[in-house]
């Protein structure tokens, strides 16, 4: 049982500010990704959990036990590095029994361990090479046997597939979740992919500024961002977002078009709709195509709506073409609203 | 053409370099050891080893350095682990530790002498205290064992700090991520440093121990500071020989012996630092 709770959690280094208050609860076998741009704070904050850091305030549990006074290795914890820290001077099969032998396990246990996890891993062939002789990938496959070997409650990754070229980190990332699945643990996951966020996730939260903008599964994360931030950095394309003003009895104008929307007192709200949501129907919003870019399954084409910038993914089989004035009709069930004041949504 | 040849004209300098100034006397100290009237001989070594001084100048100079080394070698690697987790003031600190590199060793001697001599510092002080009723010689032939201790302290001040700025360096290269992740899976402070910092530390250790243990039977001027002819060592008598009794033969004899014994102790450091192949960072 491994629920992780962190209360009222704030870090400052010197004057600056890394983390703002953040509570957030992980419960027991979940796999939680920290998600935000680089400088977010969400390493900082995987390391309190760590024990890396200490945090400025704030208090951290694990299980029922408060362990922000506590050196790592009281904490239960394993944790992947982004540089993997695979030792260099020890074969593979040590680095794996690093964390056994410091917990003064008995030989035959170790040995049982780490073939098990090296199996699960699949580097049973190079236990008796030492980090210097192997790839990147086997490397990362050593960090992860390493801490799965120590049968945590908790285990931190931090960025673990950031260093693989692109069709390697495909692959790993299908195998992490994999494995992570069938280990029982709780997971705490740094990246700044969504992609790799949003496939491994059970819960996202997504950070910006030392705060906790939004935790919530993939789908809700992507289909009803809680601020304008979570519509704009996830999705490839992001969110389009649009200016609107009052129309008077839920209505909305927007670009010329009026739209039904909140029945709120604001004056102005904030337009915003997924690429992919938009259809090539007519009486939609007026947009002047500037760029087409096809991509294989579809065609990506860049607009200018009411002089602002505006992406809509359409079906590849079109002959839209740059400088044309097409219209882009927005799916009404998929239109989401924020106040431009507190960039919050509004419902 | 010319880039065959480059490697070979830049290595040029430093070769002709090494054989004017060490190859070449080098081969005729080594012709002086062994020969007499222009024939091979063993005479000189027989002369050294059979005279008196000889196996205690020998025995005193691998005791010496047994002392010694051991000592600096602990005392550098505490020190070198202090001044790495020092946040400010490191650089002061280090450069305070290493005033005594600055100081020539006979100079060091003279600094150890004034301590322990007869109306030095040591007795004044013990005499004040009144711990003393007269000041007491320490470094006369009757007290061999304080000689050697002073010998000790002396080349423990003078030249520890030469092992700690490599080892400093040495240290300051292995990557903090390897302690944080020796952190995570259960390792203590000491384990850290001795899982981590002492084998990723091999090649700065054996550059440290090589040095200073060649140094170390090379002693000389503390020694004749401290001991004069009460603590004869190696190179003692290397310089008695060449210079009060006028014997450059059995001078170079001695001068080979040490030469023999740090080619020997450099080799066994060597193997049993030696990082395994595929192991090196």
């Amino acid at each position: 049982m491994a629920e992780i709770q962190i209360k009222n959690v704030a870090k400052t280094f010197g004057s600056y500010q890394a983390l703002h208050s953040i509570d957030m609860t992980i419960s027991d076998r979940e796999f939680m990704v920290l998600l935000g741009a680089s400088g977010c704070g969400k390493t900082t904050l995987l390391r309190i959990i760590a024990g890396l850091e200490t945090p400025s305030v704030g208090e951290v549990w694990i299980g029922d036990k408060r362990v922000d006074h506590l050196p790592p290795r009281q904490r239960g914890i394993a944790m992947v590095f982004q540089n993997y820290a695979v030792f260099p001077h020890l074969t593979v099969f040590e680095n794996i029994a690093f964390g056994l032998r410091m917990n003064k396990l008995d030989d035959a246990t170790i040995k049982e361990r780490v073939n098990r996890t090296a199996n699960l891993m699949h580097i049973e062939q190079l236990l008796q090479r030492y980090s210097g002789q192997l790839s990147g990938g086997q490397r990362q496959r050593v960090a992860v046997a390493r801490a799965l070997a120590m049968e945590p409650d908790v285990i931190l990754m931090d960025e673990p597939l950031s260093n693989l070229d692109a069709l390697l980190r495909l692959e790993m990332r299908a195998e992490l979740k994999g494995v992570l699945a069938d280990s029982n643990t709780t997971t705490i996951y740094v990246t700044h992919d969504q992609v790799e966020a949003m496939s491994l996730a059970d819960r996202i939260a997504v950070m910006h500024e030392g705060r906790i903008v939004q935790a919530n599964n993939p789908v809700e994360i992507y289909r009803n961002p809680a601020a304008h931030f979570v519509g704009s950095f996830i999705g490839n394309p992001p969110m389009n977002f649009l200016n609107a003003t009052k129309g008077g009895k839920g209505k909305w104008n927007v670009a010329g078009k009026s739209f039904s929307g909140p029945q709120s007192g604001q004056e102005n709200l904030e337009f915003a709709i997924r690429p992919e949501d938009v259809t090539l129907n007519g009486g939609g919003l007026d947009a002047k195509v500037r760029i087409v870019e096809p991509l294989g399954a579809h065609n990506l084409v860049t607009c200018d709506v009411d002089g602002s910038l505006f992406r809509a993914v359409i079906d590849s089989d079109s002959k839209v073409k740059a400088g044309e004035h097409i219209s882009l009709a927005p799916m009404q069930d998929r239109i989401r609203w924020f106040d431009p004041q507190t960039t919050l949504a509004v419902a | 053409m010319e880039n065959k040849h480059l490697p070979y004209m830049l290595l040029l300098p430093a070769t002709i370099f090494l054989c004017v100034f060490f190859i070449y006397p080098f081969t005729l100290v080594a012709w002086e050891a062994f020969s007499k009237d222009g024939a091979f001989t063993m005479e000189h070594f027989q002369t050294m080893t059979s005279n008196w001084k000889f196996e205690i100048s020998f025995w005193n100079t691998l005791l010496l350095a047994a002392a010694v080394v051991p000592i600096q070698l602990a005392l550098s690697l505490l020190m070198a682990t202090m001044v790495s987790k020092m946040q400010k003031g490191r650089d002061i600190v280090l450069y305070i530790w290493t005033i005594p590199l600055g100081i020539s060793d006979l100079a060091a001697g003279i600094i150890w002498l004034a301590i322990f001599d007869q109306s030095g510092y040591l007795n004044s002080m013990l005499y004040g205290l009144g711990v003393i009723d007269q000041p007491e010689n320490f470094l006369s032939y009757q007290n061999k064992s304080t000689i050697f201790i002073a010998i000790v302290l002396a080349e423990i001040w003078r030249a520890t700090a030469i092992m700690l700025v490599i080892l400093v360096a040495g240290i300051g290269l292995i990557p903090k991520e390897y302690y944080e992740a020796a952190e995570v899976f259960g390792a203590s402070n000491w384990k850290r440093f001795t899982k981590i910092t002492l084998p990723m530390l091999k090649p700065s250790l054996q550059t440290a121990l090589v040095l200073r243990v060649i140094l170390a039977f090379e002693v000389f001027a503390v020694v004749a500071a401290l001991g004069g002819t009460n603590f004869p060592v190696l190179m003692g008598e290397t310089y008695n020989w060449q210079f009060e009794l006028q014997d450059g033969n059995v001078a170079a004899a001695y001068a080979l012996v040490i030469l023999a014994i740090s080619i020997v102790f450099t080799l066994v450091i060597l193997r049993v630092l030696r990082v395994p192949k595929g192991a090196q960072v």
